[in-house]
């Protein structure tokens, strides 16, 4: 179960979360101007790395608030944390260890 | 009391003041207080304790711990009675029942035995090669296939103990209380940090409780010394009887606490059984020591085969002798040991039978010199003895591992085995760890971790009690454990498995013994094509016992390179999962079991229902009432007169359940405007409006009816059971898309108790109780809400419907939600007003062609699907728009929402009967949608129901089938709006 630092709380339990999947997908501002491919994409298509990956998570059961998580998916190391609007304290893709 | 035959005078952990009585498979013993029921049971002279799972062969105790594949009990009886408990690990109370599991109609005569003659019909992939076919019948044997393979029977009743959660947080934990464990507790405890010690014994000291002379090294003292000064530490917690089972990520790890289960009935009834413990670690040391290896020779399950440092913990620990007259097979050292400690006890050593060729060393020497017959280059090729070993065939084995020279067969009770020493990397490999084929070792290792994690100690192949307090120090202080310093290799490669001396010994050679996998099942299933270790485990069900193979599975990997020819390392292991031991439910679930599994909530009018008598439904975590039924009723009776009362006079239902959210703020309305489908800039204040929420896929979410209560101020009621969810959809989207939008939303749904009337008499009960509020359908239109007072209470009234009759829903705040109610119904009395239940409502509502979001819709369903364009604003955008003008939305062979009407009237069809074009034919069937709302109809004397169904209402007035058991039901396709069509009466 992973430790989370939720930016306004703390750290916390993985089980106060939930995860809300990738991260900086925008809604694209004039839906009519894609094509259905294009929607679908933003619909359903999401990244699946083996590594650091950028996702949303909720305070669900905390303080409700939503921000961003950035975790290697092998180690379930969490890179860092940071909240909405924000980006990444180091934006390199590498590999952390 | 009974004689304690193969009990000693003197020695061990053993209590023989406390004798206690036990009974097994019905036979009254005795123990002592500090044996385990194997312990009881072997002083007894009791070896056959089970039958094996596949072949129910008679078994014995193998192990002495947690790593027992075979004597498997079933403890007590009734609602206590727990399966498949290992009796190496059962402590011994007084009146303890057991019995034996996998053994119908008993372990001495069991008739699955039949089983082991035909035993070459049952080789490895049996069940998916024969039961397969025909096609289904699985179905049919696996009944017969599951009685015979038994593993126990699950209680008889709910489980009358209590078990407890608990959380905790430490610096160090540390996992294992042998000497490294200890070693490793007492340095980290110095620092004056937080450390657990856990440990799965009733006494801390590992593998060092089972040795009587330490040769000069740390012993008994030394485990008492450490010991007083780990309880001095306050900062130092130590688990006895605390199985660590679990190792997760961020070093998050679950252990389970027997707290009671020692004591039997008389455990103090404030204690919990069993406790789990949820421990997060800064840093984990794993102490887990490491387990012995069976060898794989013809017939080495037999009872009375047992490894050599079980017989030594018998002997040495419990005082208890596994037998009078014993031989011994081994391919290292350790087993001297354990020789020589029965030997001094009195067990004649028959012979000491050596894999290597020339065993030496001081292990050797001490043997030769006490006398014992040590054969270098020998094995035990065989065993006999139908339900205790009486004789094993020992015989010379050549340079390349063949049966070389005569076999003599040599009588016994008792046959030894060591095949080396595994380490228990389990827990290690369950973090993450990564391990790595030690060749001076002959064993798989602890190598990179990938937590905060330090192996000491035998897990980490130090040999010798120094060896691991010096590991565990340096773990515990946090420094890197110092490798350890290798023994000689055990030549072991070339003996897996050792070779039979004819056929039928050739398929009776068991690696696992629980799940009864031979070496020929492992040549079979390489043979077969299974190479991968993870595909034979699978195959041949190597390790997936409730030991997950923790014997069984390095002389499994060792057996399977053998068979490829290729190295031990190439062939690696399998995955390590948790537990490492199995956890009872009762643990997982603690108190949240009964009432305490879930909340209940209940509205402020629930007191009235339960004494009106009504019948309750769940809806999420509510309690509604779902009819309320009179004296003698049933619930269609009951269901159709509340309807009645609604159609013809007025009911009153408690509708405090459905979620309302306030939606505040200057950006309130473009909120609206983006979250529902529907456009909202020209609600005044004091209207209402519907509104149909869509995913971004553009499927039904959510909907409701949702009021105006100033210019920037919404108040929003969603479906009871969807309140939290829409609430936290919206709150995405306000976090993470639109942040610009000065929205604020509020949960109010437990603010205010909610009542609807209903029917044509609801104006004229609510006029008698408001004063304020003027209820005339020119100053309160349909779809508008007004303030004021009922009953004397500040109250907001709603005039909407979701029955399709006049109606108003009047909210209260919630302490007034009982008075107002009580007042209702006063106030209604002449008007014959009636309470009605969700069961109504719904029946309500289908007659008016209402959807039900979660009834209708599934998810997979849009607002084109339900008929509801007229919903859809087309010049701005909302969530799920887009999605909505897909191609395949648009495809007219979508499943759209229509009614149903039976041939027969009296028929009302089963929700979720699928709907044919034709008559059934056989199968397969075209199958064109499916039926989604089904009721008796009492105002229209029908059944109605509402369907989906491809192609929708392009189909009406044709006749669909609708297949039902054993016949087939003709329905007509019809408008969904059964009564009222045009809404006059919920307008008038
Ligand atoms: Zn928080």
């Amino acid at each position: 179960m992973l430790l989370i630092s939720c930016p306004w709380c703390g750290q916390r339990d993985e089980s106060e979360f939930t995860c809300g999947g990738e991260a900086h997908i925008q809604r694209p501002p004039d839906p009519d101007a894609l094509s259905d491919p294009e929607w679908a994409d933003y619909l359903f298509m999401r990244t699946n790395p083996k590594g650091r990956h950028r996702e949303r998570w909720c305070h669900t059961h905390g303080c409700g608030r939503w921000f961003n998580v950035e975790r290697h998916t092998l180690t379930h190391d969490i890179i860092s944390v940071y909240r909405m609007g924000e980006g990444p304290a180091d934006d390199g893709d590498g590999d952390p260890s | 009391m009974t004689a304690q035959p193969y009990r000693l005078a003197e020695g061990g952990v053993i209590d023989r003041t406390r004798p206690l009585s036990f009974s097994f498979n019905g036979r009254r013993l005795t123990g002592f207080a500090g044996d385990t029921l194997a312990s009881a049971l072997l002083a007894n002279g009791v070896h056959l304790v089970g039958r094996s799972f596949k072949y129910h062969r008679p078994r014995g105790i193998l192990t002495a711990g947690t790593e027992e594949p075979n004597a498997l009990v079933q403890l007590e009886t009734g609602n206590r009675s727990t399966p498949n408990l290992k009796a190496t690990r059962v402590e011994l109370y007084d009146g303890l029942a057991a019995t034996s599991v996998n053994c119908w109609p008993g372990v001495r005569f069991d008739a699955g035995a039949l089983i082991d003659a035909v035993h070459r019909m049952v080789p490895a992939g049996f069940y998916y090669k024969t039961f397969m076919w025909p096609r289904g019948g699985w179905h049919f044997y696996e009944k017969l296939i599951r009685r015979m393979a038994g593993m126990g029977r699950a209680p008889e009743g709910p489980d009358p103990d209590r078990y407890d959660r608990t959380n905790a947080h430490c610096e160090v934990l540390v996992v294992g209380a042998g000497p490294a464990g200890l070693a490793a507790a007492r340095a980290a405890g110095r620092s004056g940090t937080r450390i657990i010690l856990a440990d799965e014994q009733p006494r801390p000291g590992g593998m060092l409780l089972n040795v009587t002379d330490t040769k000069g090294e740390p012993g008994a003292d030394w485990i008492g010394d450490t010991l007083s000064e780990l309880r001095s530490m306050p900062n130092v917690r130590v688990l006895t009887r605390t199985t660590v089972t679990g190792y997760f990520d961020h070093n998050f790890l679950v252990a389970v606490e027997r707290v009671t289960d020692h004591l039997g009935p008389d455990a103090p009834a404030h204690l919990p059984r069993q406790r789990l413990w949820r421990i997060r670690a800064a840093r984990v040391v794993l102490a887990t020591g490491a387990l012995e290896r069976p060898l794989v020779f013809a017939n080495n399950d037999r009872p009375g085969v047992m490894l050599a440092a079980a017989a030594r913990a018998y002997v040495n620990a419990f005082a208890a002798l596994p037998g009078r007259r014993a031989v011994v097979c081994t391919n290292n050292d350790s087993a001297y040991e354990a020789a020589l400690d029965l030997h001094r006890n009195g067990v004649e050593i028959t012979a000491i039978a050596d894999l290597r060729t020339d065993p030496a060393g001081p292990a050797a020497e001490a043997a030769a010199a006490a006398g014992l017959n040590i054969l270098g280059g020998h094995a035990v090729v065989d065993t006999s003895g139908r339900r205790r070993v009486r004789s094993a065939q020992v015989a010379g084995i050549g340079a390349d591992g063949s049966l070389e020279g005569p076999v003599r067969a040599l009588h016994c009770d008792l046959v030894l085995m060591s095949g080396g020493w595994s380490p228990a990397v389990h827990l290690f490999s369950q973090s993450g760890g990564r391990l790595r084929y030690d060749d001076a070792l002959g064993v798989f290792l602890p190598d990179r971790a990938r937590q905060p994690v330090q192996c000491a100690g035998a897990v980490n192949g130090a040999d010798g009690t120094a060896a691991c307090v010096l590991q565990g120090q340096d773990a515990g202080s946090g420094n890197r454990p110092a490798a350890a310093s290798a023994p000689a290799a055990p030549e072991a490669g070339s003996h897996w498995p050792i070779p039979a001396r004819n056929r039928s010994g050739e398929f009776r050679r068991f690696v696992d013994l629980q799940n009864d996998v031979t070496a020929a099942d492992i040549a079979l299933a390489v043979a077969e094509g299974y190479q991968s270790v993870e595909h034979l485990k699978r195959y041949t069900t190597l390790g997936m016992g409730t030991d997950q193979g923790k014997t069984g599975n390095v002389p499994g990997i060792a057996v399977l390179a053998g068979s490829l020819g290729a190295p031990l390392p190439a062939v690696g292991t399998t995955t390590f999962r948790p537990p490492y031991d199995p956890v009872t439910f009762g643990a997982i679930a603690g108190r949240d079991v009964g009432p305490l599994a879930d909340p209940v909530r209940e509205t402020p009018m629930h007191a009235w229902h339960v004494e009106a008598g009504a019948v309750f439904e769940d809806v999420g975590q509510w309690k509604r009432p779902f009819y309320y039924p009179l004296a003698g009723e049933t619930k269609r009776d009951a269901v159709a007169r509340e309807c009645l009362a609604v159609r013809n006079a007025v009911g009153l239902m408690d509708a405090t359940t459905l979620g309302k959210i306030v939606v505040s703020g200057r950006g309130a309305v473009a909120f609206l405007n983006r979250i529902y489908t529907n456009a909202w800039d020209d609600l005044e204040v004091g209207r209402c409006r519907y509104g149909l929420m869509l995913g971004e896929d553009g499927m039904v979410l959510d909907d409701g009816v949702t009021a105006r209560l100033a210019t920037n101020r919404f108040l929003m009621t969603t479906t009871t059971g969807n309140a939290s969810r829409v609430l936290a959809w919206l709150e995405e989207w306000l976090q993470t898309e639109w942040p610009d939008l000065d929205v604020y939303l509020t949960s109010a749904t437990e603010q205010f108790a909610t009542v609807a009337l209903a029917g044509p008499k609801a104006r004229a009960v609510l006029s008698g109780l408001t004063s304020d509020i003027d209820v005339t359908t020119e100053a309160f239109p349909f779809m508008s809400w007004r303030s004021g007072h009922v009953a004397g209470f500040p109250a907001r009234v709603f005039r909407i419907s979701y029955s399709g009759e006049l109606a108003y829903e009047i909210s209260v705040p919630a302490a007034h939600g009982l008075s107002l109610w009580a007042a209702l119904s006063r106030q209604g009395e002449d008007h014959g007003i009636t309470p009605f239940g969700t069961e109504a409502m719904h029946v309500l509502r289908a007659e008016k062609g209402y959807l039900m979001v979660g009834q209708e819709t599934d998810g997979t369903v849009t607002p084109i699907d339900l008929g509801m364009q007229w919903i859809l604003k087309k010049k701005k955008d909302y969530i799920g728009r887009r999605s909505l003008a897909r191609s395949a939305m648009l495809d007219p062979l979508r499943k759209r929402l229509v009614g149903l009407r039976t041939e027969d009237p009296e028929l009302v069809l089963p929700e979720g009967a699928q709907i044919l074009p034709t008559a059934p034919s056989g199968p397969p069937e075209t199958m064109i949608g499916h039926v989604t709302s089904s009721y008796w109809s009492g105002v229209l004397r029908r059944s109605v129901a509402l369907a989906l169904v491809k192609g929708g209402r392009d189909r009406e007035t044709t006749t669909v089938h609708v297949p039902l058991d054993g016949r087939t039901a003709r329905a007509e396709i019809c408008d969904p709006r059964f009564y009222d069509p045009d809404g006059a009466r919920l307008r008038g």
